[in-house]
């Protein structure tokens, strides 16, 4: 019997006695409280662990031992090179900003009154499966930002910084109009002051036009100012080009740019709904109208968050939604657990919040934020059902992890059950540095 | 230490708190409280967007996003939960991941309050090595497992069926089980347990009429904790089971042609993580423990 356990408290009636057959009894008791446990422990863990380092040593069907072949197949296939890169990825931002997000979180929480909801709304994710989360994040993650929320969110905040324009194309009715909707339209007519400006626009999609259009209005000169209209020269029959008619549309909305001889903007004005505009008061010269090429600046489309290229931030994403909660919540613990009266010293000692935060609060912190990245270290290593759920079957590829990599080698159809194990044993190795910490700081405890 | 209900009212014990001190509090949290209610919104998001979407028909959830529910609720329709109660493998799957479930709860539990017990109040020679070996066993990837426990599986003959899939969960969960016992079970006072034996009480008698009931607060946060697990599992039931699928494996195999069935996989997925959360808001408190308990897994 070692000395720790006499310290932790052993029964001392086993002890004392000191008869074999009574000590021998003892042990069997023991044995027979242990066996189910041990069993279960070797038969699915113990056994398969020894039995997938050596498979990992033979060849794909198991016939042949190759010794390191499929080692060296983890570095040269070239997907599972990709998984290695993308969990490299996973392994640098994510234990780091998980414990980050979970240390903002939980300091600011501790403020407020409606702490226990917000950390509740926040830690909710935790219970859902990974996989779950992934269907809930596939469908936020749709292309189209009328279906898919994220890129929803992305054209609300794109819209207000720069609108999209009114007009998706257009052509110029006349040549004295030139250009294109995309470097916008000049009209190459000069213009003084007291002109009028007409700016003739055909071979617009009927879409684009305003629901109930108006009459275009041949615009009136204003002394000292350029007036003009911007409509639709176009009407059922044809009609004559350059010449405002009757059922010709005003285009509402237009931007309308007033520039000097250098092509440099000077004033801009936008249309009205019968397609009219004004510049009031303009400096005796020459000028030019154009319309803006912002008058065809495309809508948002929509960013590809399930495409190859952005596959592994959405899942990032995702996965981040998920463990914040779990990181804050730790993290709060923790907190609860600093003694109030040593950050009341610092502040008595006149350090400010901040200082207080970074010079006491964190250090006294380290021990838990250690745990929550160490934890989040192992978690991504394994990262395996939010890609599955989340990314399509065709950018798998682009999206594979090492775990995922070992199952679609072993199960996913291949069968190579050499490789996997050999993927299996490269994960192994990953957190043996983990358990070899968890042995020395149990052996410490106990 | 019931984190997320503890230290709520840490501020509001200053009740001779000046009205002054109280304007500059409140003018200084303001920004932390929008943020966090901000940040309290965007988490939600996600989850009714999935509740949403679940009760959209088909065609619409092709042609508009789930958000416009909110402004027009008669697009909702419970029809797709309709259609997937009469779905009979559907049902079926929710039928054994419940078993899935019970059984890789109670088993981890049972083989790990045994061991545990001898780990914290029998006396054996080995019994700390024995212990560390089991804790290590805590981060062994299970992935190490999946190749050989499928051959052994087909050799038995119990591939595809839920007691292979039990037995599975059972090994995985026992390291953190008997770990997290144990380190309860320690703290039990010692004249309790010298008593009883005192009084002629045998080893399982003083198991199950002292050491289990004193041990129910760790006993019931391992329960949540392992039938969240285990509810929630794909990899080891995508890897070991065929016909016996449990839902996270049925709404897989949906996914693939996604967009097409999202009338299928959006209610799935909800009910799916439906009851997880229902367990979780109930006991949410025994689910925090645990985990501050043991967040080495």
């Amino acid at each position: 019997m070692s000395e720790a356990g006499a310290q932790v408290g052993s029964p001392p009636l086993a002890v004392d006695v000191g008869k074999e057959p009574g000590r021998w009894r003892d042990y069997a008791v023991a044995a027979g409280f242990l066996a189910p446990a041990l069993i279960l422990l070797f038969v699915w863990i113990v056994y398969p662990t020894i039995r997938t380092a050596v498979r990992s040593f033979f060849s794909a069907d198991g016939s042949k031992f190759v010794w390191f072949d499929n080692y060296r197949s983890i570095f040269t296939s070239d997907f599972i090179v990709t998984a290695i890169k993308n969990n490299a990825i996973w392994i640098g931002v994510v234990p780091a900003l998980v414990t980050g997000i979970g240390l903002v979180f939980a300091v600011l929480v501790e403020r407020v009154r409606f702490s226990v909801s917000f950390k509740l709304i926040v830690f909710m994710p935790m219970a859902i499966s990974l996989f779950a989360a992934g269907v809930i994040w596939r469908i936020m993650d749709q292309k189209e930002p009328d279906r898919g929320a994220v890129n929803a969110g992305i054209a609300v905040v794109k819209d207000a910084v720069s609108p999209a324009g009114v007009l998706s194309q257009a052509l110029p009715s006349t040549p004295q109009l030139a250009g294109g909707p995309g470097q916008g339209l000049v009209l190459q007519v000069p213009l003084h002051p007291g002109d009028v400006a007409r700016l003739g626009l055909t071979g617009i999609p009927p879409e684009d036009l305003p629901q109930s259009p108006v009459q275009a209005v041949d615009p009136t000169p204003v002394s000292g100012g350029i007036s003009g209209v911007v409509w639709r020269d176009f009407k059922p029959g044809g009609g004559k080009p350059g010449k405002v008619e009757q059922d010709e549309y005003g285009l509402p909305g237009v931007q309308v740019e007033l520039q000097d001889t250098n092509g440099k903007k000077v004033e801009s004005a936008t249309t009205e709904p019968n397609g009219t505009f004004t510049f009031d008061s303009v400096q005796p010269g020459v000028y030019h109208a154009a319309i803006g090429a912002g008058t065809f600046a495309k809508p948002f489309e929509g960013v590809s968050w399930l495409g190859p290229k952005l596959i592994t931030p959405a899942l990032i994403i995702a996965y981040i939604w998920v463990w914040a909660g779990f990181s804050m919540v730790v993290i709060a613990a923790g907190l609860a657990a600093i003694p109030r009266d040593v950050l009341e010293a610092a502040r008595t000692d006149g350090a400010n919040e901040w200082q207080v935060f970074r010079r006491v609060t964190v250090p006294l912190l380290a021990p838990v934020l250690t745990v929550v990245f160490v934890t989040m270290l192992i978690n991504v290593l394994k990262v395996f059902d939010i890609v599955l759920a989340i990314a399509p079957d065709s950018v798998q590829d682009d999206a594979n992890v090492i775990a995922l990599a070992m199952w679609r080698v072993s199960f996913g159809g291949v069968n190579d059950f050499g490789l996997g194990s050999a993927l299996a044993m490269f994960l192994f190795i990953l957190v043996l540095p983990v358990l070899l910490l968890n042995i020395r700081r149990f052996k410490r405890e106990a | 230490m019931t984190a997320i209900e503890a230290d709520a009212h840490t501020y509001e014990n200053g009740t001779q708190e000046t009205v002054a001190s109280r304007i500059v509090r409140f003018l200084s949290t303001t920004p932390v409280y929008i943020a966090l209610i901000v940040i309290g919104f965007l988490w939600l998001i996600p989850t009714i967007g999935l509740l949403l979407t679940s009760l959209m028909a088909p065609a619409d959830f092709s042609s508009m996003g789930w958000w416009k529910v909110l402004s027009k609720p008669s697009l909702a329709t419970w029809q797709n939960y309709d259609h997937l109660f009469h779905n009979g493998p559907l049902t079926h799957s929710l039928w054994v991941t419940a078993q899935i479930a019970l059984g890789a709860t109670v088993l981890p539990i049972l083989a790990g309050a045994l061991a545990a017990y001898a780990f914290a109040w029998l006396d054996f020679p080995g019994r700390d090595w024995l212990f560390i070996f089991v804790v290590a066993l805590l981060v062994v990837p299970l992935q190490m497992a999946l190749i050989p426990i499928f051959s052994l599986y087909n050799t038995l003959g119990i591939f595809d069926t839920v007691l292979s899939l039990v037995l599975f969960h059972t090994a995985f969960g026992l390291p953190f089980s008997i770990f997290l016992l144990r380190n309860f079970f320690i703290g039990i006072p010692k004249d309790i347990l010298e008593s009883a034996r005192i009084d002629g009480a045998s080893e399982i008698r003083i198991f199950t009429r002292l050491i289990i009931p004193l041990g129910l607060p760790a006993i019931a946060s391992l329960a949540i904790f392992q039938f969240l697990w285990t509810w929630n599992d794909l990899i080891v039931a995508l890897t070991f089971a065929r016909d016996t699928q449990p839902i996270t494996v049925a709404i897989f195999n949906q996914l693939t042609e996604f967009g097409s069935n999202i009338e299928i996989i959006a209610p799935a997925a909800f009910v799916s993580l439906a009851l997880p959360l229902v367990v979780f808001l109930a006991f949410q408190r025994y689910f925090v423990q645990g985990m501050l308990a043991g967040s080495v897994k």
